[in-house]
């Protein structure tokens, strides 16, 4: 195991040894959950921030829980009272909480790349909670996670990403991490929401659901960014739920034990109905639990350049 | 270079010993219970459970622990001391008070034994936890001492138990 890294920006970056080993690193954490003592002091004494410049509730709470099982302190800065309103610069700001003695910064912001920014500027540890339309490593990892706990392997699957891929930094992580991991991947989705380029990250696209669907062992439903609907991306939302929907009959023409999973917030009704939300085939709620399990072991894992004079 | 101390043969013996000393401590079974700290504290404590069962008869639980997440070095970990292995507690330590054997292969600063003991203790309040350790290599930095010792080996030199979780064999030797 060599896994030596300060930040964690993208699973980009990363090859399939360093996955492998996060895959690896993961089970001795979730069992930590059947506990009735959930907790570790691995990291006492250590200071997590999750600064969001974007809304997040899901994930933050995922972080701050995963921090908390491991007894770090955690802060959270969240956009609206933080001093963006008054000026400061990312840099400033991230230098400001490196003055606080912050071990990890938790970062979420609309921009492409602004965890890289404060990860070449600081000390300390960072890890990308989503930025722009680029990655959000830690929802990769969980979802790889989950495909591998439930279908015991990566490699060879078919895994189908469907609906918003262009505005979708979980399916660029998922994309990264899978075609890494062996897996043959597919996406599906209305041609406004699917990069041009697409296809040179090793990925087949295709416009119609119902033929991509017949071969997937894997189907990760992405959430329909409704905030994104005046850019008149598609012409109705209507159309969308009648193209692309998820739903049980569509669910009948995929093999019998696909997987089925959405990164959540689930929009009930338009990227995938009630009944296959609710199906045996989902496993909707068991990433939330191995998102926590996922970036404990993330936080584990990286290194923060602690102290200069060390040795 | 190193020196082979122990070889499997005498490491059986020694063990055979220390199961005897133990057996002998040993008021009620029905309580009983063994812990290895993992890697090779496991293989030992695999080892007097066998002698024990043989001695005695009884089914006696059995739980492992990794202790990697209780460690008070942890910024200072290699990427290889960042690998954790399964930690299981099959039992109830605390309803059933559970008198605890908890076995490591070497016994050098305490710190690692300061780890488990509070690593056990997030699983409950067991009855009372004793520490068997095969090898004693002095140099303690915490105020911990074994109940149980295999053998004393104070040269001030490294020393390693090697072993095959997978035959059983195992041997001590120096690390120069």
């Amino acid at each position: 195991m060599s896994f030596i890294y300060k930040d964690l920006l993208g699973l980009q970056y990363l090859d399939k040894k360093d996955l492998e080993t996060i895959l690896d690193s993961v089970k001795p954490f979730k069992t930590l959950f059947t506990r009735s003592v959930k907790k570790a002091p691995t990291l006492v004494g250590k200071t997590v921030v999750t600064l969001f410049y974007e809304p997040s509730t899901r994930t933050r709470t995922s972080f701050e829980i995963a921090a908390k099982r491991l007894s770090a302190d955690v802060v959270n800065l969240s956009v609206n009272a933080s001093s963006v309103v008054k000026g400061e610069s990312l840099i400033d700001t991230g230098k400001t909480l490196a003055a606080m003695n912050a071990d990890y910064i938790i970062i979420r912001h609309s921009m492409t790349g602004a965890p890289e920014i404060l990860a070449r500027a600081l000390d300390v540890s960072i890890i990308n909670a989503g930025d722009g339309f680029h990655e959000h490593p830690t929802q990769g990892l969980l979802d790889l996670y989950t495909i591998h706990e439930k279908k015991g392997r990566v490699e060879g699957l078919n895994v189908l990403l469907v609906g918003d891929i262009l505005h979708s930094r979980v399916a660029k992580s998922n994309i990264w991490a899978l075609t890494k991991m062996g897996a043959n991947v597919a996406v599906a989705g209305p041609p406004t929401l699917i990069p041009s380029n697409i296809q040179k990250l090793g990925v087949k696209v295709f416009y119609n659901l119902d033929e991509a669907i017949k071969t997937a062992d894997v189907i990760n439903i992405l959430r329909i960014q409704l905030e994104r609907q005046q850019e008149n991306l598609f012409p109705s939302v209507h159309e969308y739920v009648e193209l692309y929907q998820l739903t049980k009959t569509r669910l009948a023409k995929a093999k019998s034990d696909v997987l089925l999973m959405h990164p959540g917030p689930m929009n009930r009704g338009i990227e995938i109905s009630s009944d296959a939300a609710d199906s045996s085939n989902a496993a909707i709620n068991e990433q939330v639990t191995n998102g926590i399990a996922v970036r404990m072991a993330v936080l584990f894992l990286l290194k923060p350049n602690r102290s200069k004079n060390e040795n | 270079m190193s020196k082979i101390l122990l070889d499997s043969a005498e490491l059986n013996k020694a063990v055979k010993q220390m199961a005897k000393e133990i057996h002998k401590s040993v008021k009620d079974y029905k309580n009983l219970a063994i812990v290895g700290i993992h890697s090779n504290g496991v293989f030992i404590a695999k080892k007097i459970l066998q002698e024990l069962k043989t001695v005695t008869g009884f089914d006696i639980p059995f739980g492992t622990l990794d202790i990697t997440l209780y460690r008070d070095d942890i910024d200072n970990l290699s990427s290889g001391e960042r690998e954790i292995k399964d930690t299981e507690i099959p039992f109830d330590l605390e309803i059933s008070k559970k008198n605890i054997i908890l076995v490591d292969d070497v016994l050098y600063t305490g710190r690692t034994i300061r780890a488990a003991l509070d690593f056990l203790m997030s699983f409950g309040r067991p009855q009372s936890i004793k520490l068997a350790v095969f090898v004693d290599r002095g140099g303690r930095e915490l105020p911990i001492e074994p109940n149980f010792t295999g053998i004393k080996f104070h040269a001030g030199k490294k020393i390693k138990v090697e072993c095959s979780q997978k035959d059983g064999e195992g041997r001590v030797v120096i690390l120069d």
